[in-house]
């Protein structure tokens, strides 16, 4: 029996993209000065959404970018083959960047997300945002804004779901059970 | 469980499919401005090329090396083959060094799926005989796609050496997989019976034929594999009755050709210089369906198109 706590739920979730876009503003005057970039998959819309709160609040945006990590996996060979989109429009070597992902975990996604980041250019400066930190790093990173911290076990998972992708917003804990939700 | 890629004869269209947009993703690598992705770091790709190939040879190395692994290439002549090494013996010892792909090309139909029984790596049929390769026909299949052409209902006309063609053969199979109509216009010492009916495909003898397809797939000469010879009369007549140039084909037909031309014989000169032909674009998706099959293989899950278990293929 799985129970699945709801641990945000839509106004949440949309009230703390909402700081964390106040918080970014705090650090960058101007938003069309630096970039957004999105990690494949919910770290797009996120970034999205982010713009949108910043054009709102601000009057202008930050540029955005998707990036996909998985050729640049450090476990390549146990599944996830499929790729998502890379697009940067925007030369990556003169403006910072902030990397914005929906759950930071062991830090391995992003180690990743840099240096697909770098395969592109040197960035001035890298920030990392992301909506959940859910702790038990195993790389040193350490992120420049968090939508919320929640301490969880090792048998558990936390689920972002959005709108754009999963029709709904919220997010859930759930315990990593085998062949659950398959 | 290792798995291989020796046919896309029983691909389902969502498997190429899968295949198509994965190199799509490597178009978009190939723009960046660094060229090379660290996904195979650590991995081991011989290409083991018993039969000679410029463009399938040199793109799968490209490939290996864009994504960062090391690349071994063997080849026949030059190598322990030529001392009367058997198949088998060379697969044993290039598996020894345990490589994670190995890449065939092979002068027998049937040699890759053999060889495959004798190494722990993923086999890749680069060209085996008259009989298959497959990622010609996903090159083939991606250059239409990039251009914006459709293939439901794309009307393929096979123009020349059906019979000793694994590229027609391959191809033929995938496209209908993929919803187009082919047809094989050949000489009948060309075009031995059943073949083209086994493929699904219309035969005709007759060249004005190509009149109303949409692609016009031009059929290199085998001359190496025709033997003593006796196919056709001569290759001049061959040419007048079967070659391909601009006079027999109408504006906006798209024309393709597998390399290497034989100009003069199955295409025209002036045909092989105009740069609407697409021999260039299948040269170019060639590396890019090459680097989706690699990543494919040694980063897939299970099932995958044509990704059979080593007994199977044994079978």
């Amino acid at each position: 029996m799985t129970t699945r706590p709801v641990l945000m739920d839509g106004d949440q979730v949309r009230r703390t993209i909402a700081r964390i876009a106040h918080e970014i503003l705090e650090r960058h005057a101007e938003p069309s000065a630096f970039a957004l970039v999105g990690v494949h998959r919910r770290g797009v819309p996120l970034a999205e959404r982010l713009a949108a709160n910043m054009r709102e609040y601000s009057g202008s945006a930050p540029v955005i970018g998707h990036l996909d990590i998985a050729l640049y996996r450090d476990d390549v060979g146990t599944g996830v083959p499929v790729l998502g989109e890379t697009h940067l429009p925007f030369d990556v070597s003169q403006r910072p960047v902030i990397l914005v992902d929906d759950v930071l975990y062991t830090g391995r996604t992003t180690r990743a997300a840099i240096d697909a980041l770098f395969d592109f250019g040197r960035p001035p400066q890298v920030q990392l945002a992301v909506l959940i930190d859910r702790g038990h790093r195993e790389l040193p990173f350490r992120p420049d804004y968090v939508g919320k911290n929640l301490p969880t076990a090792y048998g558990e998972r936390v689920y972002v779901r959005l709108a754009e992708i999963d029709g709904v917003d919220e997010v859930v804990l759930s315990e990593r059970l085998p062949k659950e939700g398959a | 469980m290792t798995r291989s890629l020796i046919t896309l004869d029983d691909a389902s269209r969502d498997d190429i499919e899968r295949y198509l947009a994965l190199t799509d993703r490597f178009a978009e690598v190939m723009q960046r401005d660094i060229k090379k992705v660290p996904t195979l770091r650590g991995r081991v790709v011989i290409n083991a090329f018993f039969e000679a190939s410029t463009r399938t040879a040199t793109s799968f190395e490209l490939a290996g090396k864009r994504l960062s692994a090391d690349v071994i290439n063997v080849k026949g002549s030059g190598s322990s083959v030529e001392k009367g090494e058997t198949l088998k013996d060379t697969i044993l010892t290039l598996n020894a060094y345990q490589p994670d792909v190995i890449v065939i090309r092979h002068k027998a139909s049937g040699a890759c799926a053999a060889a495959a029984r004798f190494t722990d790596a993923a086999v890749v049929n680069a060209g085996d005989g008259t009989h298959a390769h497959p990622t010609q026909s996903l090159l083939d299949l991606y250059t239409l796609r990039r251009r914006g052409v459709g293939l439901d209902g794309l009307n393929v006309a096979y123009v020349g050496d059906v019979m000793h063609s694994r590229v027609a053969r391959s191809g033929a199979v995938a496209f209908r997989t993929m919803g187009a109509n082919v047809r094989f216009i050949a000489p009948p010492t060309l075009l031995p019976p059943g073949l083209a009916e086994g493929l699904g495909g219309e035969v005709s003898h007759d060249i004005r034929d190509i009149a109303d397809a949409d692609v016009v797939y031009v059929l290199r000469m085998q001359h190496e594999r025709m033997g003593a010879g006796g196919f056709v009369p001569s290759l001049r007549e061959y040419s007048r009755e079967y070659g391909v140039g601009h006079e027999r084909l109408r504006p906006g037909q798209l024309v393709m050709h597998p390399g290497p031309m034989n100009r003069g014989v199955e295409i025209s000169d002036a045909l092989a210089d105009d740069p609407e032909v697409l021999v260039s674009a299948q040269v170019e998706s060639g590396m890019l369906v090459r680097m989706a099959v690699l990543y494919d293989l040694i980063a897939g899950p299970v099932e995958r198109a044509r990704t059979v278990p080593v007994e199977e293929v044994a079978a």
